[in-house]
């Protein structure tokens, strides 16, 4: 059901080559991430963890094109995007990314298929093409019934649905998840597991950032990071 | 450090699509439709200052075009002369030498000299104004009398609403008829049909051939304490009989005093052939008049030089409701601004995940600019429509005219936009500037 042109596990979808990223915080600079090196194929489907202050979430704004390296090359795909300016880096997420976050983000005052046509609005689809993909995912994600509630009259777990649809919307080429059951309870949290692996199992790269090992243990790939550096970087059996 | 970009290019930027501006608006609505007090007290400066404005203007282009309509009456191609009592002279009278017959003012020569020399004078209407009373029986009613000649509707625009004005034969046989303006009927004739009937002036009968359009006193009246008149209750009889019923001296009786002047003609209407030739005819006849009379006993009024000044007086009046408008614009703008900074702030979250998405900055600027054109301009609409109603009822329950031009809500709508676009300007690049990942991480 889910398009799925990337099935070749052999290219590189993502490459960090020495990835560095340092904040400056008035008179301290604050060297987040020291030197990153990580390459990930089409259809992995990749954990990030790591104790708090480890540079998770910088890694995961690097990767989500939302901020740039200071140093080093990220390749997305088969482009350099560490130096594009930030209309690039838009039309870059837009195009390549699905974002999936821990509480949701749905935007209030659209409904849900609304919220789902969001990314492809930005890309400049027409109308009926937009609402058709829409309720396609809405369906994928078993929310097509709820097609014009607002996300405040849905429960956690329907909202991150609404979410994973929006982030399947544009066909992207990296699902980027961060802690996605992290304001779920455990039932539902599974549910969202399952959606993920069920996505993975078609082929879709996912990388999941959380520090919940039980969460983690979905992924066929660990890769832990502390002080800024890929401390280990296994490959695991997901479940 | 060279950037190697070997397959992707950025898909082209959506262009304007009307599907794009609809769902943009719609979205913009949808959310200031969420917060509905907050923008409807937000719209509340734009709406005042715009009604107000559209208001003030009726009101204002009403009073104007009320004065303008009676120096239209005057004729904008005429010249007006009348006969003024010189001011040494009357010092003279006032101490009582009551033989004395005060001569001045305009007079028959004058009309020959004008009709021969000055080239654009197409007619003349001389004509001269006495005050009497006019009876009906026991009615009756203190009148100006005027003496003129038959083509003194047409110079003087002047509609006969019964009847006919007297003719060149009348004239000629110095008949004794009259015209009668409208305002004098409801008074003399209660019972309607005055043509035929007869009224009495002094010693004489005359018969009631017409009835002139009732008309508001002339706007230049106050300048001439000459004729101190009230009402303008006017009644009309033919020049020659005039001459021959009053003769050249008229007599005043006057607290006590006894007050004798001749004046050949009061007022004298000069028609000049085209409108623009009348500002030169009247320095010509300034200075035939100066030249042939020792004292300034005429004066010379051109309603087309008074149709300027009120032209000129309702510019002024245009200026200073602009401002008042600009200022009230300008404070309803300040509002917009203010409540799109909170909302920007507010929503920041909203920003950030629009941004993750995909939105460039472009489409954060479109999305707040078009929430405060919106404002603005819903607030101008509501503007326009009471400063469309206002005027209506203001002339219904305090009597005065008002016109609402055409252009004013078209000019007061499309300002609002505009006020919209500029104040909206700051707090959009304020939303575009913020950077993605504070703003996700925003709570």
């Amino acid at each position: 059901m889910i398009p799925s042109e990337h099935q070749t596990t052999s290219e590189p979808i993502v490459r960090l080559e020495g990835v560095e990223k340092t904040y400056r915080m008035g008179p301290v600079t604050v060297n987040a991430l020291r030197g990153i090196s990580l390459q990930i194929n089409a259809g992995e489907y990749v954990s990030i963890m790591g104790p708090s202050g480890c540079g998770k979430s910088t890694l995961l704004n690097v990767l989500g094109c939302l901020d740039r390296p200071s140093a080093g090359r990220y390749f997305l795909g088969a482009d350099d995007v560490s130096c594009l300016d930030d209309r690039d880096l838009s039309a870059m997420r837009g195009a390549r990314l699905g974002f999936i976050f821990q509480s949701y983000n749905l935007i209030q005052q659209l409904s849900v298929v609304e919220n789902i046509e969001v990314p492809l609005f930005y890309q400049g689809c027409g109308e009926d093409e937009m609402r058709e993909r829409a309720v396609e995912l809405a369906k994928v994600v078993g929310l097509d019934d709820r097609l014009n509630h607002k996300p405040f009259e849905l429960s956690g777990g329907q909202q991150q649905r609404v979410a994973i649809a929006r982030a399947l919307v544009n066909d992207p080429l990296v699902i980027l998840a961060d802690e996605p059951t992290g304001n779920l309870d455990s039932v539902s949290g599974v549910e969202i597991l399952k959606v993920f692996d069920d996505l993975n199992s078609r082929g879709k790269t996912v990388i999941l950032v959380t520090h919940d090992e039980s969460v983690a243990r979905h992924a066929n790939r660990a890769v832990r990071l502390r002080d800024g550096l890929v401390h280990t970087d296994v490959r695991t059996h997901g479940d | 450090m060279e950037t190697p970009r070997t397959h992707w290019q950025p898909r082209p930027a959506p262009g304007f699509h009307l599907g794009r501006v609809k769902r943009i608006v719609r979205l913009g609505i949808k959310t200031l439709w969420l917060h509905r007090l907050r923008s409807l007290l937000t719209v509340l400066g734009i709406v005042f200052g715009v009604c107000s404005v559209i208001a003030m203007l009726a009101i204002g282009e009403g009073a104007s075009h009320e004065a303008q309509e009676q120096i239209k009456n005057l004729g904008s191609q005429n010249i007006i002369l009348r006969s003024v009592k010189p001011p040494e002279q009357q010092k003279v009278s006032d101490q009582g030498s009551q033989s004395y017959v005060l001569n001045y003012g305009l007079t028959y020569a004058d009309v020959k000299r004008i009709r021969a020399t000055i080239p654009d004078v197409q007619l003349i209407l001389p004509s001269r104004i006495m005050r009497d009373f006019v009876w009906n029986i026991d009615r009756r009613l203190d009148c100006e009398i005027i003496a003129t000649v038959p083509w003194y509707p047409t110079l003087r625009h002047h509609e006969v609403i019964a009847g006919r004005f007297f003719t060149d034969h009348e004239m000629d046989a110095k008949a004794s008829v009259c015209v009668l303006g409208a305002e004098l009927v409801p008074v003399l004739f209660p019972l309607g049909a005055p043509v035929g009937k007869h009224v009495r002036v002094g010693g004489s009968y005359y018969q009631v051939v017409g009835v002139m359009a009732a008309r508001a006193k002339n706007p230049d009246a106050e300048s001439n304490g000459q004729r101190n008149q009230t009402v303008a209750n006017t009644m009309f009889i033919p020049l020659e009989t005039a001459k021959t019923r009053y003769g050249e001296i008229l007599r005043k009786i006057r607290s006590g005093s006894f007050e004798q002047e001749r004046v050949e003609l009061h007022e004298l209407t000069v028609e000049v052939a085209s409108a623009d030739k009348v500002m030169a005819t009247a320095d010509a006849v300034k200075a035939l008049l100066e030249r042939h009379h020792k004292k300034k006993d005429y004066e010379i009024v051109v309603p087309l030089e008074l149709l300027r000044r009120a032209e000129r007086t309702k510019q002024i009046f245009n200026i200073v409701l602009g401002s008042i408008a600009a200022i009230s614009l300008l404070v309803g703008g300040i509002g917009i601004m203010n409540i799109m900074l909170a909302s920007v702030t507010e929503r920041t979250r909203e920003i950030g995940i629009r941004r993750a998405l995909g939105a460039k900055r472009e489409d954060i600027i479109t999305q707040f600019l078009v929430e405060a054109v919106i404002l603005s301009a819903a607030g101008g609409l509501i503007g326009v429509l009471l400063g469309v109603v206002i005027p209506h009822f203001v002339s219904q329950f305090a009597g005065m005219k008002t016109i609402v031009t055409f252009w004013s809500p078209f000019l007061a709508f499309t300002i609002s936009g505009a006020v919209g676009v500029i104040f909206g300007i700051y707090p959009a690049f304020r939303a575009a500037a913020m950077d993605p990942v504070e703003a996700l991480r925003h709570e």
